[in-house]
């Protein structure tokens, strides 16, 4: 599971531990036998003509019996080539079902709801109370603190927080506010502060959550197009070898030989690509609860497709590759101050600071070792304001301890006629120029310094830019900063370009441009503003905090809010095509081995030359056939985990990930069948 | 050895400068060649009625190809219907039964010549110096000129730069490609080809058959009868234009078409000489020298192991002679003039390529070699006919691109451009294709024996019927003999998989490169699948030899496959 490497959410760890647990396999395995109504068998060619092969060798076997024949041979190929069909079906079936408890989990929360909605337009103030699965897209709903939100909406008026972890898993709690970007609510969370009026943003039944359960669920499940494609291919083998199967009666008439019809449906069953016939739904299913694990609901299954095809990913630098709140990280003091005056004015500025800012000084100053003063007896704490732009503490003696921006820290200290040395520009230059922000540090005597704020990048995001580049994915940094603070982060994080002074109308300019080119891009947003270009890139990422208009332009929506999720999402469409290429290969790989277990079997008693074909010398005809017969039924459970979990994604070259996979799945499915069908027959042939 | 490893690299050198010529006469840019023949061009053009600056969608382009085969192949029936009232017919040969007459014109109209006639016996030097000798010389430029849309296709055709995306592409003028792959490449190649055989001795001339006493006076028969004519000419083209209709009944086994050892190596050489151009053009066209490269390495490791495991399989003795004190390699059915390794040599060859000219019969091949021929046909992309070879190697590409693409973890694209349910499709018609016309048709016939006019019983007969139909359909033409084929219900069921074998692998994918070539291209990027590299090229050859054994293996047992075994039981 490496695509789930950065997401926290304990539903991941939680659909994890109980992937295979009994509940599950039992449910599996009822669903598995409603899965041979004609209906439902119809839509998968491939087993669908395992099913017939499995009827007529019924019928046969019901033949035998009523004319006396032996029937032992015929009635276990029936009944091995009725579990052929059983194991492809309970494959879908597990995937459905955890699909299904993911999603459950996930929308348990909002049964039994009630919900106030306002009864009229004008907003004086009448309400009834309604089950919140009576609730309709743009009602209007109030909900106060320490109520539930009955459904997924934006908030209209107020601010609130929220906790979410009943959906995400996270349990601090997050602000939410009408008119900001992050106006976004959920239904089953629940308001911890704040009331708060909500307008609904779905009928029942309609909800991100509502359409993700429906791309798991096998009934309403639409192929994306390269399991379509794929289906059409596997389809014309199919035929291929029916057509090659079919001819060979007529052929051995010629030579008056009569072949056993029974053998015949083995071979065909043995050839057509069962193993990825009957695990592709599983497949494509797994995708989706891979992306649902990751707390990411997509619209479509094809936008989880897409998301592996992407060449160029387009992040905001605050959330996805920096924290976005700026940290202390140097005290760099001026010629003749220590830093120990620096970094102890430092903090008598921040100790009442309540800004993320004023607090990471406080850690920066414990991290190098310094001792944290206590607040001065009758000094006044002075807050940052947007005139001043200084923040700092004024002591009962009348002398300051002050930080803020240089200009504003140089003005201050030239009206109290403090020197200020020319070397405070070069500092204050060089930090901005490294990325950072400075803020300059005074007391009532001198200037003493400045402190380098700087955003500081996320663990392991400059990791994950290595292995996208690796697998051809190009990353562009979007930020509002000015170009030498965004370059020196696009250096530090490893982007390959990135857009400085950055409007929100920049993006879906670059997205065109980067579509023109041929590219398929991806990108993250959550305000109002994004919208459009969410709506234009190939694959958007709307933040579920974000608005409305944000969730309903992407086609994918994370529960987490976080923005670098996009990354993980493109791992897990790239893993969906790997394992669907990787055991088609394998399927037809199969093929040669099948091929000279059964053709001597077929052939061996009429025409004696052929078993020369034996390669492998099983015990009987009969036990060549029910060992490749058993072989191809049971390869498809035990690849039922590897289909589950998907192909290891390594960060490699697309010829490199080629090589590998055929060496794998290519030679390895070539070999494989020999050593296994050929165990499979010195076992049978203990009771035969 | 020696003979053998120059025989196949010199019309490699060659292949190189004559790559690079069809390149320049198929890019649409000013070439060299337009000071000579341009002016000849333009009047055929004006003639006509064409307007050659017209460029053309794929549905134009399979249009005017369909029209073009429909019109010349109703003129080609009916002039082989009526030959004995038409001039040129020296020795007074009859008509032609009707199904015979179609069988002929559908044969060499899609560039097969299987012949179910013999030719010296029973078509006149009209029906074979003007009507098939036509014939030959258009319709391996009909498919060169397929061949040439197709890759134009895979580039964004020639209004690429211009188009808008979803807008039709123009694949090219077909009428200007088919008169410039006659006019510029074909004609004068088979003019220099021509000379170098009559000046070993091919006959070349309008005069009848020629009577003369035999050599052995004691011989009961007193007289003989020579048929000749103007044979140097349609040898010339049968070699150069994968086409392999020869004059005489035995083909280039014929002392009086093929005399000498160098008429021989000339001949053979001509068989892959332009298939192994157009896979320089290719490259050209493409602008890609890469793929070039690689499309050379992989149907060069096919042929090379076809080449070697044919040669080793008529160094061995002939079965019958098992237990005898005779040795060495099997001449049965072979001249003893060329050998064994020339012989095995051009079997291999024009069965590769779709020429299916013969120097020695391939029904008395050791079985080895006979399934090589077999391999050959049905893969039908290892050099393959000149132009549609090259169209068949890519349906393969593509089919591998698909497969490979998966497995890097990328909708699959071909030079950035996505091959998608649509092409799939496609393809997948392309994949049952064979396997229904092929062990189609070879189940019913030999289901109904009264049909097959068998001269063998057993998995002989059945590798013979077999052959027959796989040749029919990769449009070979090379028969393994033994079959009395002259019937109608041969003739009309092979003019049904003539016909199929034919436009279906050209028309289909010309749609998909129709349709490629409206696709937004995707840069390259480390992520992008490219296949001009060794991994690629062993993934292509892996599919090629899988997708052909998985759905031919259980009809090559009961056939070549059983023979084979149950010859080595015997010994």
């Amino acid at each position: 599971m490496t695509s789930t490497v950065t997401v926290t959410a304990t539903g991941a760890k939680k659909s994890r531990a109980q992937a295979f647990d009994s509940a599950l396999l039992r449910e599996a395995a009822g669903l598995a036998w409603r899965k041979f109504a004609p209906a439902s068998a119809v839509k998968n060619p491939v087993m669908f003509v395992v099913l017939v092969g499995a009827v007529v060798t019924a019928v046969i076997t019901a033949h035998r019996i009523g004319t006396g024949a032996s029937f032992g041979f015929e009635l276990a190929s029936a009944l091995i080539l009725l579990f052929t069909v059983w194991f492809a079906n309970f494959a879908e079936a597990i995937a459905e079902a955890r699909g299904r408890g993911q999603a459950a989990s996930l929308r348990s929360a909002r049964r039994d709801l009630t919900a106030r909605r306002l009864l009229d337009k004008n907003g004086n103030g009448k309400k009834e109370t309604i089950a919140a699965t009576d609730l309709r897209k743009g009602d209007r709903v109030l909900v106060q603190a320490g109520e539930y939100v009955p459904a997924d909406g934006d908030i209209t008026q107020g601010v609130a927080t929220i906790n979410e972890s009943a959906v995400t898993g996270e349990s601090a709690p997050v602000l939410r506010e009408a008119g900001t970007d992050h106006s976004g609510v959920i239904g089953g969370t629940r308001v911890l502060t704040g009331d708060i009026e909500v307008t609904v943003s779905t009928d029942p039944g309609e909800s991100f959550l509502d359409r993700m359960i429906g791309l798991v669920e096998g009934a309403k499940r639409q192929k994306t197009p390269n399991e379509l494609a794929l289906t059409v291919l596997l389809a014309a083998l199919t035929l291929v070898f029916l057509i090659a199967v079919s001819s060979l009666p007529a052929l051995a008439g010629f030579m008056d030989v009569q072949l056993d019809t029974t053998m015949l449906i083995a071979l065909l069953v043995c050839l057509i690509p069962t193993t990825i016939g009957g695990l592709l739904p599983a497949i494509g299913i797994a995708g989706m609860n891979r992306a649902l694990q990751a707390n990411i609901i997509a619209k479509s299954g094809k936008a989880v497709e897409v998301a592996g095809d992407i060449d160029t990913l387009l992040l905001d630098k605050t959330g996805t590759i920096t924290f976005g709140d700026r940290q202390a990280t140097e005290f760099l003091p001026l010629n003749g101050i220590g830093e120990q005056r620096l970094a102890l004015a430092a903090q008598l500025a921040s100790l009442e600071d309540p800004t993320p800012e004023g607090k990471s000084v406080l850690r920066l100053a414990q991290e190098l070792g310094y001792e944290k003063p206590a607040m001065p007896v009758d000094s006044q704490f002075i807050l940052f304001s947007a005139q001043t732009r200084i923040s700092g503490v004024q002591q009962a003696d009348g002398s300051h301890c002050i930080k803020g921006a240089a200009e504003a820290v140089k003005r201050w200290a030239q009206q109290r006629q403090l020197p200020v040395s020319p070397v405070l520009d070069t500092l204050v230059n060089r930090v901005a120029q490294q990325g950072a922000t400075p803020l300059v540090v005074a007391d009532s005597q001198a200037v003493l310094g400045v402190i380098a704020l700087s955003d500081v990048i996320k663990p392991g995001v400059a990791e994950r830019f290595a292995r996208l580049r690796a697998l051809g994915v190009k990353t562009i940094m979007v930020t509002g900063d000015n170009p030498i603070t965004a370059g020196a982060i696009a250096a530090e994080a490893g982007v390959d370009s990135f857009i400085a002074e950055a409007l929100p109308e920049d993006k879906l300019e670059l997205i065109r441009n980067e579509q023109t080119a041929g590219r398929l891009v991806a990108m993250v947003g959550d305000g109002t503003n994004d919208a459009p270009a969410l709506a234009q890139a190939d694959v958007g990422l709307a933040m579920n905090s974000g608005t409305q208009a944000a969730r309903d332009a992407g086609n994918m929506v994370d529960l987490d809010s976080d923005p670098a999720k996009l990354l993980a999402v493109v791992e897990v469409g790239k893993q969906l095509l790997i394992t669907r290429g990787a055991l088609t290969t394998f399927s037809l790989a199969n093929d040669v081995a099948k091929y000279f277990a059964i053709v001597p079997a077929v052939f061996a008693g009429a025409l004696p030359a052929i078993a020369a074909l034996d390669l492998m010398q099983l015990h009987s005809p009969q036990s060549a056939v029910l060992s490749a017969l058993i072989f191809n039924a049971l390869i498809i459970p035990a690849l039922v985990p590897l289909a589950l979990k998907g192909v290891k994604l390594r960060a490699q070259s697309a010829e490199q990930l080629l090589r590998n996979n055929m060496l794998v799945y290519g030679l390895g499915g070539v070999l494989l069948p020999f050593v296994a069908i050929k165990a499979i027959d010195l076992m049978l042939s203990l009771f035969l | 050895m020696i003979e053998i490893l120059l025989l196949v690299l010199i019309p490699l050198l060659l292949a190189w400068p004559l790559g690079l010529y069809m390149t320049g006469i198929f890019s649409g840019k000013p070439h060299i060649s337009d000071r000579l023949f341009l002016p000849l061009e333009s009047a055929l053009f004006r003639l006509s009625g064409i307007n050659p600056a017209r460029g053309m969608d794929w549905k134009s382009y399979g249009r005017a190809f369909l029209f073009s085969n429909l019109i010349l192949g109703l003129l080609a029936f009916v002039l082989l219907l009526l030959q004995s009232w038409l001039p040129l017919n020296p020795d007074g040969i009859g008509p032609l039964s009707w199904d015979l007459a179609l069988h002929t014109a559908v044969s060499f109209l899609t560039n097969t010549n299987q012949q179910h006639y013999s030719g010296q016996a029973q078509l006149s030097y009209f029906s074979q110096s003007i009507v098939l000798v036509t014939l030959q010389f258009v319709t391996p430029a009909m498919g060169l000129a397929i061949c040439a849309a197709v890759l134009r296709g895979m580039n964004g055709g020639r209004n690429a730069e211009t188009a808008q995306e979803n807008e039709e592409r123009d694949l090219g003028n077909y009428y200007v490609d088919l008169v410039r792959g006659v006019v510029r490449l074909l004609l004068p190649l088979a003019m220099v080809t021509a000379l170098l055989l009559a000046a070993q001795g091919v006959p070349s001339t309008y005069d009848g058959a020629q009577k003369t006493a035999v050599l052995d006076a004691t011989s009961e028969i007193k007289e003989q009868t020579i048929p000749l004519g103007p044979v140097a000419a349609m040898v010339a083209i049968k070699q150069l234009g994968t086409n392999g209709g020869g004059w005489y009944g035995p083909n280039s086994a014929n002392p009086l078409e093929n005399p000498t050892p160098v008429s021989n190596a000339i001949e053979t050489m001509s068989i892959v000489l332009i298939p192994m151009a157009v896979v320089f053009m290719a490259g050209g066209l493409l602008r890609r020298r890469g793929f070039t490269l690689m499309s050379l390495a992989a149907m060069g490791l096919l042929s090379a192991l076809c080449i070697g495991a044919s040669i080793y399989s008529e160094q061995l003795p002939n079965a019958a002679f098992a237990g005898l004190a005779a040795e060495g390699p099997n001449l049965e059915g072979k001249e003893v003039r060329f050998g064994a390794d020339a012989s095995a040599l051009w079997a291999t060859l024009t069965t590769q390529t779709s020429s299916g000219s013969v120097n020695a019969m391939h029904d008395s091949l050791n079985p080895l070699a006979g399934l090589v021929t077999r391999a050959g046909m049905l893969v039908n992309a290892i050099w393959g006919g000149i132009g549609c070879g090259f169209v068949n190697f890519l349906v393969y590409v593509w089919i591998t691109v698909f497969l490979a693409g998966l497995m890097i973890g990328r909708t699959p694209e071909i030079f950035g451009r996505k091959i998608e349910t649509r092409e799939i499709t496609l393809l997948g018609a392309l994949i049952v294709l064979p396997t229904l016309c092929i062990l189609g048709l070879t189940a019913f016939t030999v289901a109904i024996p009264a049909l097959t006019g068998n001269s063998n019983p057993g998995f002989h007969g059945i590798a013979q019927v077999f052959y027959e139909y796989t040749s029919a359909f990769a449009n070979n033409g090379s028969g393994f003999e033994g079959l009395g084929d002259n019937t109608p219900w041969w003739n009309l069921s092979c003019v049904l998989v003539l016909l199929v074998g034919r436009y279906l692998p050209l028309v289909i994918p010309l749609m998909i490169a129709g349709s490629l070539a409206r696709k937004r291209v995707a840069p390259v990027s480390s992520g992008s699948l490219r296949l001009e590299n060794a991994t690629f090229c062993l993934t292509l050859v892996t599919v090629i030899l899988i997708l052909n054994f998985l759905s031919f293996l259980p009809a090559t047992v009961l056939g070549p496959i059983g023979e084979a075994l149950e010859l080595a039981q015997t010994e």
